[in-house]
């Protein structure tokens, strides 16, 4: 709907390398805080949250020189909000070969808001298993949580006024460059 | 659009079907995880009213709507008002005076969801209909076909049996049509439908009497779906005997030989309760490329799907069409 229409008062935030500079230092920060790759798994939150995981995983390999287990996480029958929106599509979750028990569960989405895709992805992932630690990475932070949740590792911190619209696309899932902009708002 | 009932296989169009067979792939990964149970429909109720006997449609029904963490209540006519001479307008405004969600209705009368339906302002979903429809059998075959087939466009299915008291055929032709599959329908002539023949015209599917023929013919099936023949039919004069009825529109050990040895993966679907020896020998039932179990399972993954998308969203915007992966998604 809107966020597939190009605005006309859209500024753009992040470009592409910058997108790409961001996520190699999530990647090392995630192996810094875990001191290593060891039983770490990568869930992506659907849609775009799978691409930037995706990505993720190819950065700590060059790294590490390591294959990171990849999954995704759908949490549309977790959320809190299905009464308050038309009905939403079901994407699929796919849990890595190894599973996520006692694992280190790095959730990745793209942008962190109110929480409460976050919440619902805990709950989400509370029916797969249990996780020896759930951490979660963004590629952009905007604040305005509704919920006590907040991100391990932030592509980029971005102050937005609620009425401003973040608008992340990723050539793999939107066929554009990749590029985060803002719109909306009295800017 | 999928709108806020289900009715008739009629009321979907190619999209909407596709939209319920994908949220069954995503039910279905839920059914084979320790932890089957999903917060989406809490706090809604969802009753089963069943005014004839079925175990599976609404057990499954059942399954679906606890999975999904809704509260489901069965109602079986056996017991209920009905039986001290309550009318179907009656019973469902009753129930829907408790303020429920939903109602499943299965009845011997074709129609009478359509009817309900105008009464009451909860989802009505059909679950079999008389001789008219059953919707969610025609969804979870063809998801069970898609599941074998890949995409049904072009495929031939062939249907096979009582055509004239069958909801399942007829829910069947009009979704399988609108995926695109070409059906063939064989049945003994007594056993056709009156005026079938207008039908098949509009709905562009084949009739046919002889079933070796479209078998073994210049045109083989993808898939061979067997309709059970109601023993209590057998009173009606459609056909002299059990017997005969076998040889001429049974899936018999023959038979299956003769197309195993040309196709030995051919999908066999039966919509269940089977009579085994009469429409379909235990060789078929039971056979390798049988996928008569599969339709069970990828029935209650089809029916989460459809409470999910009958049930949840904003009912206010329920008729407006919008799909809300980007309201979110594309800009949080």
């Amino acid at each position: 709907m809107s966020g597939d229409m190009p605005h006309p008062a859209a500024r753009v935030v992040m470009n592409s390398g910058e997108i790409s500079r961001a996520l190699r230092r999530v990647a090392h920060e995630i192996l810094e805080r875990n001191k290593g790759p060891e039983g770490v798994v990568l869930m992506g939150i659907p849609s775009r949250g799978v691409p930037l995981a995706r990505r993720l995983a190819d950065s700590l390999s060059e790294i590490e020189d390591v294959t990171i287990p990849v999954g995704a996480l759908d949490v549309t029958m977790h959320r809190d909000d299905l009464r308050r929106q038309p009905t939403r599509m079901i994407a699929r979750t796919l849990v890595p070969s190894g599973g996520i028990d006692d694992k280190i569960v790095v959730l990745v989405d793209d942008v962190l808001y109110s929480g409460r895709t976050i919440r619902a992805a805990l709950e989400a992932l509370s029916d797969l298993g249990r996780p020896r630690a759930v951490q979660l990475a963004v590629l952009v932070d905007r604040g305005h949580r509704e919920l006590p949740i907040r991100a391990d590792f932030v592509g980029k911190n971005l102050p937005t006024a609620t009425a401003e619209r973040v608008h992340v696309r990723l050539s793999e899932s939107d066929a554009e460059a990749d590029e985060v902009r803002i719109s909306g708002g009295d800017r | 659009m999928i709108g806020r009932h289900l009715l008739s296989s009629a009321d979907l169009d190619r999209h909407d079907i596709e939209t319920l067979l994908e949220t069954a792939a995503s039910m279905h990964d839920v059914q084979r995880r320790d932890v089957k149970k999903l917060p989406t429909l809490r706090g809604r109720t969802i009753i089963n009213l069943f005014f004839e006997d079925s175990t599976r449609t609404r057990s499954s029904f059942e399954i679906a709507g606890k999975w999904m963490s809704a509260d489901t209540i069965n109602i079986s006519a056996k017991g209920s008002s009905t039986s001290k001479g309550e009318s179907l307008r009656d019973t469902v405004r009753t129930i829907t005076a408790m303020s429920v969600d939903a109602l499943v209705i299965r009845h011997s009368a074709s129609g009478a969801c359509h009817q309900a339906a105008q009464w009451v302002d909860a989802s009505v979903i059909n679950a079999g209909d008389g001789t008219h429809e059953h919707p969610t059998q025609a969804l979870l075959d063809a998801y069970t076909l898609r599941h074998r087939l890949g995409n049904l466009e072009g495929k031939h299915v062939v249907i096979v049996g009582d055509l004239t008291h069958s909801r399942v055929f007829r829910s069947n032709v009009i979704t399988l049509g609108t995926l695109g599959a070409r059906v063939t329908v064989v049945a003994p002539p007594t056993l056709m439908p009156s005026g079938i023949g207008d039908w098949s015209r509009r709905d562009g599917f084949a009739t046919r009497w002889e079933l070796d023929d479209v078998l073994y013919g210049d045109d083989p099936p993808d898939a061979l779906m067997m309709l059970r023949v109601q023993r209590e039919r057998m009173s009606g004069g459609y056909f002299p005997t059990a017997r005969e009825y076998t040889v001429g529109y049974g899936l018999t050990r023959d038979r299956l030989d003769r197309l195993y040895a040309v196709s030995p993966d051919l999908p066999i679907l039966h919509p269940g309760p089977m009579n085994r020896g009469l429409e379909i020998s235990a060789e078929a039932a039971d056979a390798t490329s049988s996928v008569i179990l599969d339709q069970v399972s990828a029935g209650v993954a089809v029916r989460m799907a459809v409470l999910y998308h009958l049930l949840s969203g904003d009912p206010q915007q329920h008729s407006q069409g919008v799909s809300g992966q980007d309201l979110d998604r594309g800009a949080a």
